[in-house]
């Protein structure tokens, strides 16, 4: 990458990022091939964090491999699966190895996952993390210690623009800017009018937000996610239209929907760009970057 | 207070019995009577199903409160039949195991798994509101504690998982936060709620915790 994520960020470039799950074991060819598809083509490579609560890779893993491989990292670190004491000692490694960018989650719930039995420890949570990442870049831990060698981040973390009730969720989203976040990944967006006023609001904050955009597959995984997943609305009109794609091209359907939004939200400059999510596609991102004329 | 206890599948308390032969059942008239895991009922059904398994139940007992010094008490009453026993069985909370323990010699077995300390909303239905952390922030959040009613006992609002007022780890649980926005909305007070709450401390009073009054 020619220039870092935060470089990126400080620009009124239309911000590009997107995501590669490590594997559940040691074989790393199919995330290093993602890497290497992405690598040059977007802003930042977010790597989930044990996502949905499924025990896989380290973030961090997929992190380094991104920096060897000449790519911008993202760290996804959740709350979930570590103390403020792991936490803070991961920042120290990622810092150290290059990795300049961190995304603050709190984590999905262990009994999501497949280690049902385990202890979830939230010591902190999203907004304290971001808190804490701050506090460390200042030359201190959170037991008041001063540190041999401080850290410097792009800290991010997550809102959910849909999520029913949402003046909750905004009150959280301004405590996490308030604890110093600096961009936004969203949950997915697919309703482009309600996101605009989410982005009226959001706009009132000098934080750079970028649009959740979930590739969606089939009218089935569509209309899944509608019912099932916390903060997600697929309007009617995008079942229709991914139902009636012939026989075998949903996923081109899906493809050519996630571009048609991304090219829109460019276009009408309604956020500060993307966050691509092709959930075990990622074979597919190139081609709905060309989809959006990218 | 009440003591919320669920009893152990059977074949598990089979299990724990294997090497013991002539149990003495005991069983508690306050919360375990409650919750009908260890009242009157529960322990005559046990001792039934024990001597179905061929064990010779020396005796039983409710002891109206098994965490004081009732079941001192209750342990002297019984003594004949305690002699001739080779444990109890604890159809108590688990401080009534650890009561009975401390008044006599004998393994003491748990019939039953001490959930919560809880109220009870409607007959039958109990409910956790505090996981006594030692640090009560009840007044800032309307009288809902977070750390309790949050599955992930988040003290700065809600996270991702929050769906329609539900928790994202049961569609039947209410999310704490939205009930906590709700509340203070009412109340004219959400500026409790865009206040930043720092880390919690774990350590507040260390584990074992003890005090004296």
């Amino acid at each position: 990458m020619a220039t870092s994520f935060k470089e990126a960020l400080s620009t009124n470039k239309f911000i590009i990022t997107s995501e590669v799950a490590p594997p559940k074991g040691t074989n790393l060819e199919k995330m290093l091939h993602h890497i290497d598809l992405l690598k040059d083509k977007v802003d930042g490579i977010n790597v989930t964090d044990h996502q949905s609560s499924v025990m896989r890779f380290p973030s961090i893993g997929g992190c380094l491999s991104i920096k060897e491989r000449g790519g911008e990292p993202i760290l996804q670190m959740t709350c979930r699966d570590r103390n403020r004491l792991a936490l803070q000692a991961e920042l120290l490694l990622a810092y150290t190895r290059g990795i300049r960018n961190v995304l603050c989650l709190t984590g999905d719930a262990v009994p999501v996952g497949d280690h049902k039995e385990a202890k979830g420890v939230f010591d902190l949570d999203s907004t304290q993390l971001l808190k804490a990442v701050h506090l460390m870049e200042s030359g201190k831990d959170l037991g008041g210690s001063n540190l041999e060698g401080s850290v410097e981040f792009c800290a991010g973390a997550i809102v959910t623009p849909e999520a029913r009730p949402l003046d909750p969720q905004l009150i959280k989203f301004e405590k996490k800017v308030e604890a110093g976040a600096q961009f936004f990944q969203t949950q997915a967006i697919y309703d482009l009018d309600n996101f605009g006023k989410f982005m009226e609001y959001a706009r009132k904050f000098h934080v750079k937000i970028l649009a959740g955009i979930v590739l969606l597959s089939s009218a089935r995984m569509a209309k899944y996610m509608t019912e099932n997943v916390p903060g997600i609305f697929v309007p009617q009109n995008l079942i229709d239209e991914l139902a009636a794609a012939p026989k075998g091209g949903a996923l081109a359907k899906g493809i050519e929907i996630a571009g048609r939004m991304i090219a829109g939200l460019k276009k009408n400059a309604i956020c500060d760009g993307v966050h691509i999510m092709a959930i075990g596609k990622e074979e597919v991102v190139p081609d709905i970057l060309a989809a959006a004329g990218i | 207070m009440k003591s919320i206890t669920r009893q152990k599948p059977f074949d598990e308390v089979k299990e724990h019995l294997s090497s013991f032969d002539r149990p003495f059942i005991v069983g508690c008239g306050t919360c375990t009577t409650m919750t009908r895991t260890g009242g009157l009922e529960q322990v005559v059904e046990m001792k039934d199903r024990l001597q179905g398994l061929n064990k010779r139940v020396s005796g039983w007992t409710v002891i109206p409160t098994a965490c004081d010094e009732m079941a001192e008490t209750a342990m002297k009453e019984n003594r004949r039949a305690l002699d001739d026993a080779n444990c109890i069985l604890a159809m108590t909370c688990a401080l009534g195991v650890y009561r009975l323990g401390s008044y006599i010699n004998h393994p003491v077995i748990p019939a039953l798994d001490t959930l919560f300390i809880g109220v009870e909303d409607s007959p039958g239905h109990f409910h956790e509101v505090c996981m006594q952390c030692g640090q009560c922030i009840l007044g800032e959040t309307a009288g809902i504690c977070p750390m309790t009613a949050c599955h992930k006992g988040l003290v700065n609002g809600p996270c991702g998982g929050t769906n329609n007022g539900k928790c994202e780890v049961d569609k039947e649980k209410d999310c704490a936060w939205t009930l906590i926005y709700q509340r203070l909305k009412d109340q004219g007070r959400l500026e409790l709620m865009r206040r930043y709450q720092p880390p919690r401390n774990f350590q507040a009073v260390p584990r074992p915790r003890i005090i004296k009054v």
